[in-house]
């Protein structure tokens, strides 16, 4: 069943881009956006199995580092080829400092 | 010694899988993340100038050579033309493919379409086999975009400084794609949601052709040709120039770009046909960074790298007894000395390189 996780502080991702997270075996990617929300999506690209902590983040979008494909990491929608396959993502809240992931 | 089957469907390619070489990670040098951000940053100025530089200029020459037709006074109004059209039209399809040269999405892909035409590429399948090189650099039998094979077959690659192999190559794929669809061996790294977009660019760039033909029967004249394909043909030299000092002589079945790409300071007209991948390690190990940052990146990872060729005629220098030597030993590759600052090559990964 899916519950609350406290994932990291606020301060620890810049504006503007994004940082690796591990829970429970599983890789994920926690975003600040340029307008001071955050996101969480799956950690990998599904293009290949690269993490996109490494990658660029430009407004909405993160492109991954490998080959340049981009997703809307608030909709995980794939967005510029050669991903394909979109993103999962995960409800994500603020409380205080503190950045929560519903996983 | 062994004997390189560079087939994607072949006997190299199952054993890259099965070994576990397609799977490895690359080595990265290390960059604070902070100092990576900034490198990546997008921005459209620096494309947008020299584009208008770029077509501008083709404009021109190409003008005042359609005006001096037929003399021969046109000559070297058409060579600068056919520079333009056969070798840049290279770096545009590869930087608006990574989508790095503009910040803006619209103008990577236009340039990238008009690129990919002028450089007889399919737009479709070329996204995806440049996917390809990126993951699997030098990976026989993975990587579909190997320049140089071993042993090297050196009439074809002179033959190529004309673009007669690419074009040889191309027309016939141009017109498979267009009436029979994606070819077998394109299957194996374009997927099948893309092979509309295969067909379709296909039959537009034959049309465009045909097109050409048609101008060029009712004029009598081969002037329509020297504008719309020839040039891929008289202007491709640089960047057959340029492209085999990327990898030519260099280890293959390897995971560390610093040991199968190569860096090579040019001058600035060569840069500004080459759009800087003359940084060619670089670039490899950071596809995210655009064009017009690499200068920037190079100074700050140079100190984990080989220290780059001096000029083309020094990359030339090395490369080419290595290519020699390749013809009657196909496992001799040249392996650059790393500077005492640089974190060594691993070799448990390259004992068979
Ligand atoms: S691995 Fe992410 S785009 Fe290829």
């Amino acid at each position: 069943m899916a519950q609350w996780i406290d994932a990291c502080a606020t301060d620890d991702i810049d504006e503007e881009d994004l940082i690796r997270w591990d829970h429970a075996g599983h890789t994920y990617a926690i975003y600040h956006s340029p307008d001071g929300e955050f996101f969480c999506t799956d950690g990998q690209c599904t293009h290949e199995q690269v993490h996109l902590a490494g990658g660029l983040v430009m407004d909405y979008t993160i492109e991954c580092p490998k080959h340049n494909g981009q997703f809307d990491y608030r909709t995980g929608e794939a967005m510029r080829p050669p991903v394909c396959v979109n993103l999962r993502t995960y409800p994500v809240k603020v409380e205080g400092a503190r950045v929560w992931v519903e996983v | 010694m062994t004997h390189r089957d560079y087939s994607l469907l072949g006997e190299d390619a199952r054993r890259a899988v099965e070994t576990g070489l397609t799977a490895a990670e690359w080595y990265h040098t290390d960059v604070p993340r902070k100092e990576m951000k900034a490198l990546m940053q997008r921005t459209d100025m620096p494309a947008i100038r020299d584009t208008i530089i770029l077509y501008g200029s083709m404009i021109v020459f190409a003008a005042i050579g359609v005006a001096l037709w037929p003399s021969w006074w046109s000559a070297p109004f058409w060579l600068a033309y056919g520079v333009l059209y056969g070798s840049a039209m290279d770096s545009r399809w590869h930087e608006c493919g990574h989508g790095t040269a503009f910040r803006t999405k619209w103008m990577n892909d236009v340039v990238y379409q008009i690129a990919s035409f002028m450089i007889m590429r399919n737009p479709a399948t070329w996204r995806w086999s440049h996917a390809r090189h990126h993951s699997e650099t030098y990976i026989v039998g993975r990587d579909p975009e190997i320049a140089v094979m071993r042993p090297p077959a050196l009439l074809k690659l002179i033959l190529n400084f004309f673009g007669i192999v690419d074009v040889l190559t191309a027309v016939p794929r141009m017109v498979y794609n267009a009436f029979v669809g994606v070819h077998p061996s394109e299957k194996t790294f374009v997927p099948e949601s893309e092979w509309p977009k295969v067909v379709r660019a296909a039959r537009l760039h034959l049309a465009i052709y045909a097109a050409t033909l048609l101008a060029a029967l009712w004029m009598r004249s081969i002037l329509p040709f020297m504008i719309i394909g020839l040039p891929r043909l008289y202007g491709a030299w640089h960047h057959v120039m340029t492209g085999l000092l990327q990898h030519g002589g260099l280890a293959d079945n390897v995971v560390d770009h610093r040991l199968n790409s190569r860096t090579v300071l040019m001058n600035p007209i060569s840069r500004f046909i080459y759009w800087n991948m003359n940084y060619h390690v670089e670039h490899h190990m950071f596809p995210m960074v655009p064009y017009h940052a690499l200068l920037r990146l190079h100074d700050a990872i140079k100190h984990d790298l080989p220290a780059p060729n001096t000029s083309i005629a020094d990359g030339f220098r090395e490369m080419w007894p290595a290519l020699m030597r390749q013809l009657r030993y196909e496992d001799y590759f040249v392996k650059r000395e790393l500077p005492a600052t640089a974190k060594p090559y691993r070799e448990e990964f390259h004992a068979a390189a």
